[in-house]
């Protein structure tokens, strides 16, 4: 009991924290739908469920989802076999390279596939503009990413020896992988799907892009019913029905998780060099490096192109508001802005995570407390099921009378963004933290060390790489965060991704010129950031 | 002196340790002794504070230990795999506890405490570079470094193999009498807690069956279980034990008794007679099963240089000091 009453009370902070910030804004939100002038009406967002369109928009999120999930593990897969279990010149490189599609904004995503398919792009003779095929397509790109991490860390630990075994016994390769790896790396392949699936099926900016006025999902039909239509019972019924979804979604990935830790018991023998066998593995990866690399190139080379010749115009031209006054403030500004909100969301999602990622490790003493642990570990992974644009929407309408009148404080944006990082801190955090040997720290305790220097002897010379890392990641999260600041961000301050989502949105050559140029200078800045991290080889980043 | 009074421990509702008494003076060595999932290392952690105890108390000095943290008891634990800080050389792991408390000249007893395990020289050197022997004698240093009222030792050899086991018993045994260090042993292999200990505490199923000097439990076992985990080959019971006893010219009422394997000697002429059933040589004698008359099956040993084949018949003598009598349950 007593040990209950302590966990309570190192919760406590988080807990808090989670409850102004993410239950209160969600539950305003849904009540906002519920409550008709003062009543309870449920009725009516009964009804919006028997729409023919509300049909439509969740048969497409589904749909698309799982087709995006399909392609990011068909290509992801033998990806993650070529660079995990074999060695080659400029792994490292590679690696890093595929990890960065996954922090890229949304909206820059967005607007490279739109350069590549569009009318007047490359590959635009295929017709694949404004079609599903399209969205599928940005889908897998972000998703690839999280397979090859997930897979990948999986089969570098795998014991190589019954495979060995099996060979030994005159299988053949294709059958050793039928009957000895694929069910070892069943485990993984699902949880990494699963996941998968959830970042698919709560796109927002990739959607919004790329789906045109014809293709709608869950996510981007919140949005339109919250920002253009006033619609909030129906916003707040797709809200209800994406919060039920994705909590089921995420309690079967919290079960999976528990059949195989990937922290335990992890060889590192020595990868082969590749060979002709390895062909499957090398022409999936040669896939993932086209569905990967072409948009980021037609990204790249459309922002260098100034009218009919090459140079750096649009480049020059972030220092101004655009073409027409596209903008209230110059792109700069915006890009200052950016930096400045990603660093407060930063430290502000790493205080939490590490909270939460210590209070979900400690090994519990009875049932109860296990539970009480479990479920805080749950509730720290709902943001990311949980639409940002509800969250967003839910921030403006809550938290705008006193005592909590925060609409103009300068850190409702980064808040926002750190609630939507938390739960990529804490799957980046947790598992390092799981990994110690408990009995570390309890040496560490008889000989005389309290709680802090246990913690500096034992849990931070393993710590200090992962929460690199895991600051890496909150900050670009929130660099490229879309969803909930464009409710937030005031038009004075915009981030990075509001200012190119107002220059697609705006006509003339020059705001599109500016917009490629934006986002090459956005996706640059992750990055940049991205590579650093990956620097740090910490095993559980993006390995859900 | 640390002091259980009816100390239980449970997980989940589960009873781990049932109402343990001990009591541990100044200076001395205690095995606990029991088979896996007795609850011996429950016990240990419940004293190094790292189990809550659900009732009972444990005190040291008479003040009680309840709500003591594990790092404010002055306790030293030693893990079966020595658990040193991978990123610490042994000098820093050695002196870890002596930074902590800031003593001076900490370098100088570092390098007492590594000639004391027999380690000179190791101090630059990284864990993960020492054999497994060498890791648990870096274990044993730094838990001694600040003299600790207590040492607890959590199956401290079980991980080495049989030779450094047996070699690092004797040296364990003789580092704690040198330093003068009460300690508390946990280990399932009797030989262990013989070399080391002076004193023994047998569990069973969670509860301490008996506890005493050592050579006065092996000589006298609480009960028949007891007799057979403390390498007692069998027990007889009734008119059999009465037999063995008389044979051995102790008193001679019927009893339980448990007979360790080297107890029946072959000799020329002797009180019991049996037939061979069947013979084992071994480096340094015969091992013999016979059917005794009058008793039954029992184990028997023959020196090298007689030759009982199956199905011979032999006389033997009883030696009294292997047999030891135990009251039986009823």
């Amino acid at each position: 009991m007593k040990r209950i009453l302590a966990l309570v009370g190192l919760a406590a902070v988080p807990l808090a924290v989670l409850g102004v910030f993410f239950v209160l804004p969600v539950s305003g939100m849904l009540a906002e739908g519920f409550w008709v002038d003062g009543r309870f009406d449920p009725a009516a967002v009964a009804e919006v469920l028997t729409r023919p369109r509300t049909l439509r928009v969740i048969w497409f999120t589904a749909w698309s989802a799982l087709a995006g999930t399909t392609v990011a593990v068909l290509l992801g897969v033998p990806a993650a076999h070529l660079l995990h279990r074999r060695r080659f010149r400029g792994r490292g490189v590679l690696r890093a390279l595929l990890l960065v599609p996954f922090v890229l904004p949304t909206v820059v995503v967005g607007v490279a596939f739109r350069e590549l398919i569009g009318e007047a792009g490359p590959l635009g003779f295929l017709g694949f503009d404004g079609s599903a095929g399209a969205i599928i397509a940005g889908l897998a790109f972000f998703n690839v990413a999280v397979v090859i991490r997930a897979v990948g860390a999986a089969w570098e630990s795998l014991d190589p020896r019954p495979a060995e075994a099996a060979a030994a016994l005159g299988a053949g390769p294709a059958h050793v992988f039928r009957t000895v790896t694929l069910p070892a790396l069943r485990p993984a392949i699902v949880s990494a799907a699963s996941v998968v699936f959830l970042f698919c099926a709560t796109a927002f900016g990739v959607v919004l892009t790329l789906g045109g006025l014809r293709y709608s999902s869950v996510e981007t039909e919140i949005y339109l019913l919250t920002t253009n239509l006033l619609d909030l019972q129906a916003a707040a019924a797709l809200s209800i029905v994406q919060l039920l979804a994705i909590t089921a979604l995420l309690f079967v990935t919290s079960r999976l998780r528990a059949v195989a830790d990937p922290s335990l018991a992890r060889t590192t023998a020595r990868p082969p060099r590749v060979s002709r066998g390895d062909w499957p593995s090398l022409l999936a990866t040669l896939l993932v490096i086209v569905l990967v690399g072409l948009p980021i190139a037609a990204l790249v080379v459309g922002s260098l192109q100034v009218g009919d010749g090459w140079g750096l115009g649009n480049y020059r031209a972030l220092t101004t508001v655009g073409s027409r006054d596209a903008l209230l403030v110059p792109a700069t500004d915006a890009l200052v802005t950016s930096l400045r909100t990603a660093v407060d969301a930063t430290w502000m999602s790493l205080s939490l995570g590490l909270l939460v990622a210590v209070i979900v490790t400690r090994r519990s003493h009875t049932r109860a407390e296990r539970r009480v642990r479990g479920l805080v570990d749950g509730l720290f992974m709902l943001p990311l099921g949980v639409s940002a644009v509800t969250l967003g929407f839910g921030f403006l309408i809550t938290l705008d009378e006193p005592p909590l009148d925060l609409r103009d404080s300068l850190l409702l944006v980064p808040i926002a963004q750190a609630l939507v990082a938390l739960p990529l801190v804490v799957r980046t955090l947790a598992p390092a933290l799981g990994g110690v040997d408990d009995r570390q720290r309890q040496a560490a305790a008889s000989l005389g060390a309290g709680p802090l220097r246990t913690f500096v002897t034992v849990d931070l010379p393993i710590m200090w790489k992962p929460l690199l890392a895991a600051a890496g990641f909150a900050f670009a999260v929130s660099l490229g965060e879309f969803g909930a600041t464009s409710f937030l961000a005031r038009d004075e301050t915009p981030t990075m991704p509001i200012v190119i989502f107002h220059l697609i949105g705006h006509p003339g050559a020059m705001n599109y010129g500016m917009a490629l140029a934006a986002s090459v200078v956005l996706a640059a800045t992750t990055a940049v950031v991205m590579l650093a991290v990956e620097r740090l080889r910490v095993p559980s980043l993006g390995a859900f | 002196m640390l002091t259980l009074d009816d100390v239980s421990v449970a997980y989940d509702g589960v009873p781990a340790v049932v109402d343990a008494s001990l009591r541990l003076e100044d200076g001395h060595v205690l095995a606990v002794l029991g088979p896996s999932g007795s609850g011996k290392s429950t016990l240990l952690r419940a004293i190094a504070g790292l189990e809550p105890v659900a009732s009972g108390r444990i005190s040291w000095d008479g003040s009680d230990l309840d709500g003591v943290p594990t790092h404010k008891r002055g306790f030293a634990l030693m893990f079966q795999d020595g658990q040193l800080f991978g990123h610490l050389t042994v000098a820093r792991n050695v002196g870890y506890a002596l930074r902590l408390r800031r003593t001076p000249n900490a370098a100088a007893r570092v390098r007492e405490l590594l000639a004391l395990v027999g380690l000179e020289g190791y101090g630059d050197r990284l864990p993960a570079t020492l054999s497994g022997g060498e890791r648990q004698r870096v274990a044993l240093a730094r838990s001694l470094a600040v003299q600790p009222r207590l040492l607890l030792l959590d199956e401290p050899l079980s991980a080495l193999d049989a030779g450094l086991r047996e070699r690092l018993a004797n040296d364990l045994r003789d580092i704690l009498r040198e330093a003068g260090t009460t300690a508390l042993m946990v280990t399932h292999d009797q030989e262990e807690a013989f070399t080391v200990a002076d004193r023994l505490a047998v569990m069973r199923g969670g509860r301490i069956v008996q506890q005493g000097d050592i050579a006065a439990v092996w000589r006298a076992p609480a009960d028949a279980a007891t007799a057979l985990f403390l390498g007692y080959a069998r027990v007889l019971e009734g008119a059999a034990g009465g037999v063995l006893l008389r044979a051995a010219g102790l008193a001679g009422a019927d009893a339980a008794v448990a007979v360790r394997r080297s107890a029946l000697v072959v000799a020329d002429s002797g009180p019991l007679s049996g037939t061979v059933l069947s013979a084992r040589v071994t480096p340094e004698q015969i091992r013999l099963v016979v059917v005794v008359d009058g008793i039954g099956e029992l184990d028997a040993v023959a020196r090298l240089d007689t030759h009982p084949a199956t199905g011979d018949q032999v006389s033997m003598v009883v030696d009294a000091s292997r047999l030891a009598v135990t009251p039986t349950r009823h």
